[in-house]
């Protein structure tokens, strides 16, 4: 793929976006403040003003705005996402990143001039499924599940016609991401209808003299010793019992790092990075930002991937990090 | 009231041929069941020993005038799973998609959208009627009451609750049978095998949680809705969809049977089911819009 990889950054707040503008973002994505996105956490989120003047900011320093409603619309209230939509096109978004059939379909039929990127939370991971939403809706876009190597990726840009966005850093889903319920059977909160996983209000933490017991919704999901910090009890990163083994049954706490393939996923045809991180404040979105800028930066002017690498080894979300499946050692 | 209509949906675990063939026939002789489903969901690699074995079972439910369903993987991946999923696709009888990759090559002839597929409002259902929907089992989280909301919105589909069995909650770029026992996916020794009923997962303080079987993980618990067949009718619910497991499937499918022809009341059908041997306790918080952990509530 020819041309510039583009760098989309996350913005969970108008500060956030204006901080990921300044530190190098070639595009911001974020949400309005409600169900219809996937980061729907209290005081995150923007109103349908501050999204108005995120995006002049944001075009006023040459930056795109994608505007995130990927949740899936509930039966009961598809107004809410129906609006969305036709606020995120009102404000002159560059994109909307949808999920749900009925939005992307909105989408098509009353704001067709709006681009429509697949959200990862689609799954969609197929040439066959893939052309499908390029067909049926004009998706010029697919976020990729984080469900396949780079080799994998490579072959499939070759078999479809729309652009891949690929993430490179932050928390990552072990679970196919749109299809994944464990959230709910414990909290009755699902990252599909509400935008939230393992959802705060349903954690506690309690202490005895061996240490701290975090839970959610009454689960068990860790246990850390005395003076040991408790991590936050995110379902499908908890230590488990099966057969006769404890541990992290689904995935170490680890976070994504995959700075180090940004030389293989641009051969890999990938168009756009992607960083996670809506929940994340401005300190740590620029520092993040400016890193990944820098070695976009140096990736595209052909640099040494090994140096690249040196410019993302400082950063760290305070855990271990991983290449995901990008490596293929879930293989 | 038309009686409700019963499913056998497709088995989610990695059995023997010789079982799967002595299973469905029983289902083919005993079961009272209107229709049953077929074919691996989970795992692409086990379709070489199931493979074989469904051409008879298909023709022995037949005869015993089950309408038979291929069910298609919910996470086709290689370039052997696609094109199973697509020469799938071309059968005359009715298929379930799991995934949106089989809908081009299914798209305009009838078809099943199974519980992966997200299906969560009347729009959504609208859009694949137009491709060939007929009967919809929309996704295990959402609550009757949607549901029902769906279905208003949608009369030209019929509509599915998934009704009986250890709840799919999650699918995988990993497997964690592979995992657990310190093996690749790609050599992975079909573990998962070894547990019919997939592997219980507990919490550090032993209580029963999860279930993982290969790249899924289920609940532990049985989801076992067990409401007034008019309830459900007033919900626009048509069909139920009862889940293959171990234990005597036949004996659940004769409790639904007698529920939906209220020849048993609700509370004894529930009794009726928790005297067989399930592989958890009985939960159904879903369809109450509770967490899916949520036990039944005694009326």
């Amino acid at each position: 793929m020819s041309g510039r990889m583009e760098l989309v950054c996350p913005a969970g707040t108008p500060a956030t976006l204006r901080a990921a503008v300044l530190a190098g973002a070639d595009a911001v994505y974020c949400g309005f403040r409600d169900e219809t996105n996937a980061r729907n956490f209290p005081g995150l989120n923007f109103s349908s003003q501050e999204m108005a003047e995120g995006i002049r900011f944001a075009h006023g320093n040459g930056s795109k705005v994608l505007v995130a409603i990927n949740t899936f619309a509930r039966a009961e209230n598809t107004d809410l996402w129906r609006k969305a939509a036709d606020t995120a096109a009102a404000c002159g978004a560059d994109a909307v990143i949808a999920a749900d059939i009925a939005v992307l379909d909105h989408m098509a039929n009353s704001h067709p001039r709006t681009r429509l990127h697949l959200s990862v939370q689609a799954a969609a991971a197929t040439p066959e499924a893939i052309s499908f939403y390029a067909q049926a809706f004009g998706v010029r876009r697919v976020v990729l599940p984080r469900v396949l190597s780079v080799q994998e990726i490579a072959v499939l840009n070759r078999a479809i016609d729309v652009e891949t966005e690929a993430f490179v850093f932050g928390g990552l889903c072990v679970m196919m991401e749109g299809r994944c319920h464990l959230s709910s059977y414990a909290t009755g909160k699902s990252p599909n209808l509400n935008g939230v996983c393992s959802s705060p209000e349903a954690v506690s933490y309690v202490e005895d003299a061996e240490g701290t017991t975090a839970r959610l919704a009454g689960f068990t999901i860790d246990r850390f010793g005395a003076g040991e910090p408790a991590g936050y009890p995110t379902l499908c990163k908890g230590r488990f019992t099966a057969g006769d083994k404890t541990g992290y049954l689904f995935e170490d706490p680890v976070s994504l790092n995959a700075g180090s393939m940004i030389v293989a996923l641009k051969s890999a045809g990938v168009t756009a990075l992607k960083i996670e991180g809506r929940q994340r404040g401005k300190g740590y979105v620029t520092e993040v930002v400016r890193a990944f800028r820098r070695a976009v930066d140096a990736a595209e002017s052909g640099g040494d991937p090994v140096e690249i690498d040196g410019i993302l080894a400082g950063l760290s979300e305070g855990g271990r990090q991983t290449t995901g499946a990008y490596r293929k050692t879930w293989r | 009231m038309a009686s409700l209509k019963l499913t056998l949906g497709p088995l989610f675990f990695h059995w023997p041929a010789d079982q799967l063939a002595t299973f469905y026939n029983r289902v083919a002789d005993e079961a009272p069941v209107d229709r049953v489903h077929v074919g691996e969901v989970v795992c692409g690699k086990r379709m070489p020993f199931s493979d074989p074995a469904w051409p008879d079972i298909i023709e022995r439910l037949e005869r015993g005038g089950k309408e038979v369903v291929l069910s298609t993987l919910a996470a086709p991946a290689t370039v052997r799973e696609r094109r199973a999923v697509e020469e799938w696709c071309a059968d005359g009888r009715l298929v379930e998609i799991n995934d949106i990759t089989a809908l081009p090559a299914r798209s305009s002839r009838p078809f099943v959208t199974g519980p992966f597929v997200n299906v969560y409002n009347a729009a959504t259902a609208s859009f694949l009627v137009r491709h060939g929907a007929r009967t919809i089992c929309p996704p295990v989280e959402l609550p009757l009451a949607t549901i029902g909301a769906i279905a208003a919105g949608c009369a030209e589909a019929e509509f599915e609750l998934f009704t009986f069995g250890r709840l799919p909650l999650a699918l995988s770029g990993r497997c964690y049978h592979a995992r657990l026992h310190g093996l690749h996916k790609d050599s992975c020794q079909f573990t998962c095998e070894q547990d019919p009923d997939g592997l219980a997962v507990d919490t550090l303080d032993g209580q029963s949680f999860l279930a993982i079987n290969g790249v899924q993980t289920l609940s532990a618990q049985v989801q076992a809705v067990v409401l007034d067949p008019a309830e459900l009718a007033a919900h626009n619910v048509l069909r139920l969809r009862l889940s293959p497991h171990g234990c005597d499937m036949v004996e659940v499918a004769r409790t639904y049977r007698e529920l939906v022809e209220r020849r048993v009341e609700p509370n004894e059908a529930r009794f009726l089911l928790s005297c067989l041997d399930l592989p958890g306790p009985m939960v159904d918080g879903y369809v109450r819009g509770e967490p899916g952990s949520q036990p039944p509530v005694p009326a």
